[in-house]
């Protein structure tokens, strides 16, 4: 497909580029091929393959992510409550075993499709795409892939979504952005979540969360929020229909929109890709 | 863990090679592997062995090097290097720098021997 576009060089790793051609004799008589491949761009190919789907459709996609139990299930019942009547929601719940992510979601009147990872740890493009064909996308004004809880992982995989959105609940300690830097710095928008129980836990400190967070050299915004409360939700909202109107403005334009740190090569990748369509 | 996934990934890729290099087997393998990647260079060694059993790969051996985490400052242009969370300015303090490497997660040369045509 894209064997030689170069996804993933940088400036910093492009001398690599310069070497004395493709095909080099070792010492031990062996051909050396160079090539130059990111690591996953199976998966990637599979992620823009989701996204033109999304931008096709007109459709918000967002990837959560957070420790298990941060609370990202609860938020999104609390975001349907809020959005039902003016937004079309779906949900793709990505979870190791259980079911009960997403009938929490069903019992809200809204497709939950499950995707169930067994021993892995993340969701990747692959098992995104595989779920899309139990979502009608012509019904869909927003998708929520709440990605498996964890910090680590769900961070390597793009899946096609347009932005990244990392929850930081209040009970975990503020330093988890220095201790996580991948997952944080992949974040468009931070949310502090569990904020009623501030007053209870005052060794968190929002200023000094977000203080961590620039030294990952993000620019993303913060939204201290709790889903029990209330409080908060409304600028989540707000960044929500925002963050629609920015994605449909682009794709108006012909492009698209992903996720602010996706390395440069990803963005050298943007080049459309026409497979054959047999499913929709 | 995501390191077997990615292992998987990388080996469909040098099957992928291999096919079209002709290529009769895999000797060695070159990754380069930024502290940012989110990659664990240990971790995908030792899923190595495993993904590549039975392979055209089984048997090569899987060579990592990373690049410095590297970043340049939008405000004053300077360039520094960094380290995974302090990813500012060195020289101004600025949080608004670009990352110029220490994130790669590439394939960036394979070793073969090729299949003889008699
Ligand atoms: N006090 C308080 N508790 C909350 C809030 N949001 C969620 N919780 C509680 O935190 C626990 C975990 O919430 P979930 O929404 O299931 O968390 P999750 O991130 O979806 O969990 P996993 O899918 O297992 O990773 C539940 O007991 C929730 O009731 C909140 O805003 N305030
Ligand atoms: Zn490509
Ligand atoms: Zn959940
Ligand atoms: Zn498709
Ligand atoms: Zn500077």
């Amino acid at each position: 497909m894209c064997d030689t576009c170069g996804c993933n060089i940088t400036d910093g790793n492009r001398y690599l580029l310069e070497g004395d051609g493709k095909l080099a004799r070792t010492e031990s008589g062996r051909e050396a091929v160079q090539v130059l491949e990111g690591l996953l761009s199976e998966n990637d190919h599979v992620a823009a393959h989701n996204r033109e789907h999304f931008d096709r459709h007109g459709v918000l996609a967002i990837n959560l992510m957070s420790s298990p139990g941060s609370g990202k299930t609860r938020l999104l019942e609390e975001t349907i409550t809020a959005l039902g009547d003016e937004l079309r929601i779906a949900v793709v719940e990505g979870d190791l075993e259980t079911e009960n992510d997403a009938q929490r979601i069903r019992d809200k009147g809204v497709n939950a499709v499950q995707i169930t990872t067994g021993t892995a740890c993340h969701l990747d493009a692959h098992m995104v795409h595989g779920a899309l064909h139990a979502v009608d996308l012509d019904d869909v004004d927003i998708l929520f892939i709440e990605n498996v809880g964890n910090l680590v992982c769900p961070a390597s995989f793009d899946l096609g979504q347009h932005r990244n959105v990392t929850l930081l609940s209040v009970t975990e300690g503020d330093d988890k952005p220095a201790k996580y830097p991948v997952i944080f710095r992949a974040a468009d928008l931070v949310l502090i979540s569990k904020a009623d129980l501030l007053p209870v836990l005052d060794d968190f400190s929002p200023s000094k969360a977000e203080g961590h967070l620039r030294q990952l050299a993000s620019a993303a915004p913060l939204i201290a929020l709790s889903a029990k409360s209330g409080v908060g939700l409304d600028d989540w909202l707000a960044w929500l229909r925002e963050a629609r109107e920015a994605v449909a403005a682009k794709v108006a334009d012909g492009a698209t929109v992903r996720p602010a740190i996706q390395p440069e090569g990803q963005q050298l990748h943007a080049h459309p890709h026409h497979h054959a369509h047999t499913h929709d | 863990m995501h390191e077997l996934a990615v292992c998987q990934g990388l080996m469909r890729q040098i099957e992928l090679l291999a096919q079209r290099e002709q290529a009769e087997c895999i000797t060695a393998i070159r990754l380069s592997i930024g502290p940012l990647s989110g990659v664990e260079p240990q971790l995908l060694a030792d899923a190595f062995p495993i993904a590549s059993a039975g392979s055209i790969a089984e048997g090569a051996t899987l060579e990592v090097e990373s690049q410095p985490i590297r970043v340049r400052c939008l405000t004053c242009g300077a360039e520094s290097d960094a380290t995974m969370n302090k990813l500012v300015c060195g020289s101004c303090g600025d949080f608004r720098t670009q990352l110029l490497s220490g994130d790669e997660l590439l394939l960036t040369s394979v070793e073969l021997e090729r299949r003889q045509h008699a």
